[in-house]
């Protein structure tokens, strides 16, 4: 599927608009919240924001390698006390935790 | 293979390394494979641990295993890592590459490691997989079409149960007969994968575990439903607040009376030697050096083996990640892992323990800065001096009506230690590593059963190498620093105590001048000699110098109170929340960086801190009419 990213600026953290297919609620995977689940839909090093320019390809290849790939099945189990960040999510068949900071790569395309 | 191990003919052992995901029951294979007799080093020229342990195979083959630092990819994030792809593709020096590669995979976990075992294919390694942690997989209904498996891998699979010792009769013949078809390394193509190559690997694995695999029937319920509590934004905190606390407990009184012993015993040993031997420059060597440097490094012992008692079995359990989880915001905040966590607060009874549980943070940078914040966690040889001073100089009376003053002294203490190791923490980060932060993104492994033989042998396996990495070091400098305060010896007849006559009273008198401005006089400069010792001993070298006996701390309070003003005091308590007087802190952290470099950066900022802070309370407390 085309994800087509609205550029925002660089100092509006959250809250990034990402226009899916019609119909379609699809979001960073920073901006999810706890019990919210759906399907990832791309990982991307654009929507990193906030992250170095040389360290986004890094980070793409390391959310890929623990499991963050497209198509890959993801549900918020837990979000930490302090701005709900770290969160903990199930992924596939295995339970992953990371910053928010680092969840923004990751494109999810929630379950209605 | 429980005969007794001696080193391997380069050539003629069978070389096999393990390697899988972290999580994966590696070491727990490793322990059944080897009997748990294994031979810990590091890696020549990093601190990444090298276990190696040998067996016998059924046909009587001798096979050396080497057990590598657990990994998602070849592609290596971190020193460990990168200590598993170096070996694995035969370029790290001095280390000759694997003749077989058994790769470990949790039953129970596959998709994952899919990925990782085609790259090990890429390698040209023969390999065979073990699926550890069989039983569970069964217990949940996991359905693993083996054959299917080993075809679409093109390597030999089988099952285990490392932790009950089963399939490994099994493992080793496929072992065996790896070795027996003298299989050719195939050429190696690996080269660190793209984006785009890591989704392709990712599609290929999904293949192949779609087709070997069928969902759980029964999956597991309990790690969701532990971690709705362990995992919740309050009752999480509590608990890992009531955990932390336990710990500290343990680690602070139940390892006080063993460590009473220890001294006691090591005391006895000393008055035996000074009864028996005459008096002279031997006597004064063997008591007052060996032994009592012996029974310094012996004396942590207790300690260490409580903090990793508990670490094992949390990490065994699955916990720490999960407290790395609920602390990471709180550590993150100072430029720290929240891994980070533990180890200082283990430093709150003594930065050793402190300094070597940092191998659970993965990261080299995150592991060395906390590796050199954390001697400034208030350690429990602190208080010995703390109290000292403030019962001589602090009056014990009431303020703002309900708040000790001597207590709120000693909390202020502590408060500084923390505050400013959080603090350094933040500006080394931005120092050093110019604000670089590592990603937190870990793996939440289910929750089992800590096994206790594993535990047990783990444990074990901490004290030896505390014993025996730390004990050298440590040692040598407890020598050296009985030697600075024993040599030369006073003339006959000399007044005043003998100390001053020593290199230790040359290098305080020496020093003095500039620990003036501090308000030091030369007794404290002498003092501060032998005390690098440990912090504790400081205590005694005052009784010393001022010729008081230790055993009459009222009477070394009086004395105190009447040489010193206040504001020198005070100074002294600063000096005291910074200062490096720890010989034992700087042997280990050059032991776990395996560099000279690390301590003396510690000494020298350390130092500076003490000097800085003893210098305004010194200034300000005088300007006030102290």
């Amino acid at each position: 599927m085309n994800v087509h990213l609205r550029r925002p600026a660089e100092a509006e953290l959250s809250r990034v608009r990402i226009e899916g297919g019609p119909g379609e609620d699809v979001r960073r995977l920073a901006d999810v919240r706890r019990g919210d689940r759906g399907e990832v839909v791309a990982v991307s090093p654009e929507t990193m924001i906030g992250v170095p320019e040389a360290e986004r390809e890094e980070l793409e290849r390391r959310l890929l390698e623990i499991g963050f790939v497209e198509g890959a099945r993801i549900e918020v189990l837990h979000e930490g006390f302090i701005g709900r960040d770290p969160i903990a999510v199930r992924l596939d068949d295995m339970r992953v935790a990371l910053r928010r900071r680092e969840a923004q790569g990751v494109l999810v395309r929630l379950e209605k | 293979m429980n005969a007794p191990v001696s080193p391997p003919v380069v050539g003629r052992d069978l070389r096999i390394a393990l390697v899988g995901n972290p999580n994966s029951g590696k070491t727990a294979l490793f322990n059944a494979l080897t009997g748990g007799r294994a031979k810990v080093a590091n890696y020549a020229g990093v601190t990444v641990e090298r276990k190696e342990g040998f067996l016998t195979t059924p046909a009587g083959r001798r096979v050396s295993v080497l057990d590598l630092p657990g990994t998602y990819s070849l592609r290596a994030r971190s020193p460990d890592e990168e200590v598993t792809r170096d070996v694995v593709l035969g370029q790290l020096a001095g280390e000759p590459p694997p003749d077989l590669i058994v790769a470990v995979a949790d039953a129970t976990n596959l998709r994952l490691v899919l990925r990782l075992l085609l790259e090990l294919k890429q390698t040209g390694h023969p390999m065979v997989l073990a699926l550890n942690m069989i039983d569970i997989a069964q217990r949940q209904g996991i359905d693993i079409d083996l054959a299917a498996l080993s075809r679409e891998l093109g390597c030999p699979v089988t099952t285990t149960v490392a932790t009950r010792k089963r399939g490994i009769e099994d493992l080793m013949t496929l072992v065996d007969q790896a070795a027996e078809r003298g299989e050719v390394h195939g050429p190696a193509d690996w080269h660190a994968p793209d984006a785009g190559e890591i989704r392709a690997a990712h599609a290929r694995a999904a293949r192949i575990h779609r087709q070997a695999v069928l969902p759980p029937k029964r999956p597991d319920t309990w790690t969701g439903k532990i971690d709705s509590v362990l995992l919740h934004p309050v009752a999480g905190v509590l608990i890992l607040l009531a955990i932390l606390f336990l710990m500290f407990q343990a680690v602070f009184s139940w390892a006080t009376p063993v460590m009473d012993l220890i001294k006691a015993g090591f005391d006895w040993l000393a008055v035996q030697v000074t009864t028996y031997m005459p008096p002279g420059v031997l006597q004064s060597l063997l008591a007052d050096g060996i032994i009592s440097g012996v029974g310094s490094v012996l004396v942590f012992l207790p300690q260490i083996m409580i903090l990793f008692f508990f670490i094992i079995l949390l990490e065994d359990f699955g916990y720490m990640a999960r407290a790395a989880f609920l602390m990471d915001r709180i550590m993150g905040g100072a430029g720290l892992h929240g891994r980070a966590f533990i180890p200082l607060l283990s430093s709150f009874a003594c930065a050793i323990p402190g300094i070597m549980s940092t191998r659970v943070i993965d990261q080299k940078r995150d592991r060395l800065t906390t590796i050199l914040v954390a001697p400034l966690m208030t350690c429990s040889a602190r208080i010995p001096v703390y109290t000292l001073i403030i019962s001589a100089f602090i009056p014990n009376r009431t303020v703002w009506g309900f708040v000790n003053l001597q207590g709120l002294v000693m909390f202020g203490l502590y408060a500084a230690g923390a505050v400013s190791a959080l603090a350094v923490a933040f500006v080394f980060r931005k120092v050093f590593w110019r604000g670089q932060s590592e990603p937190f993104i870990m793996e939440l492994p289910a929750y089992k059963t800590p096994d206790a033989k594993n535990v047990a042998r783990n444990v074990l396996l901490r004290a030896e190498i505390f014993l025996k990495r730390a004990g050298t070091t440590i040692l040598s400098m407890m020598v050296l620093i009985w030697f600075l305060a024993s040599v030369p010896r006073p003339p006959a007849g000399a007044p005043g105590p003998a100390i001053d006559y020593s290199f230790a009273g040359m290098i305080g008198h020496w020093i003095q001048p500039v620990l003036a401005p501090i308000g030091f006089n030369w007794q404290m400069a002498v003092a501060l000699v032998p005390g690098m010792a440990a912090r504790e001993v400081a205590v005694g070298a005052l009784g010393t110098v001022y010729a008081i006996g230790e055993d009459k701390p009222g009477q070394l309070a009086a004395a105190l109170s009447s040489h010193w003003s206040l504001a020198t005091a005070l100074a002294f308590l600063a000096w005291y929340v910074f200062a490096p007087q720890c010989a034992s802190t700087l042997g280990v952290v050059k032991r776990e960086t395996n560099a000279w470099r690390w301590p003396i950066i510690m000494f020298f900022y350390m130092i500076a801190l003490a000097y800085l802070a003893a210098f305004v309370t010194y200034q300000i407390a005088t300007r006030l009419g102290g």
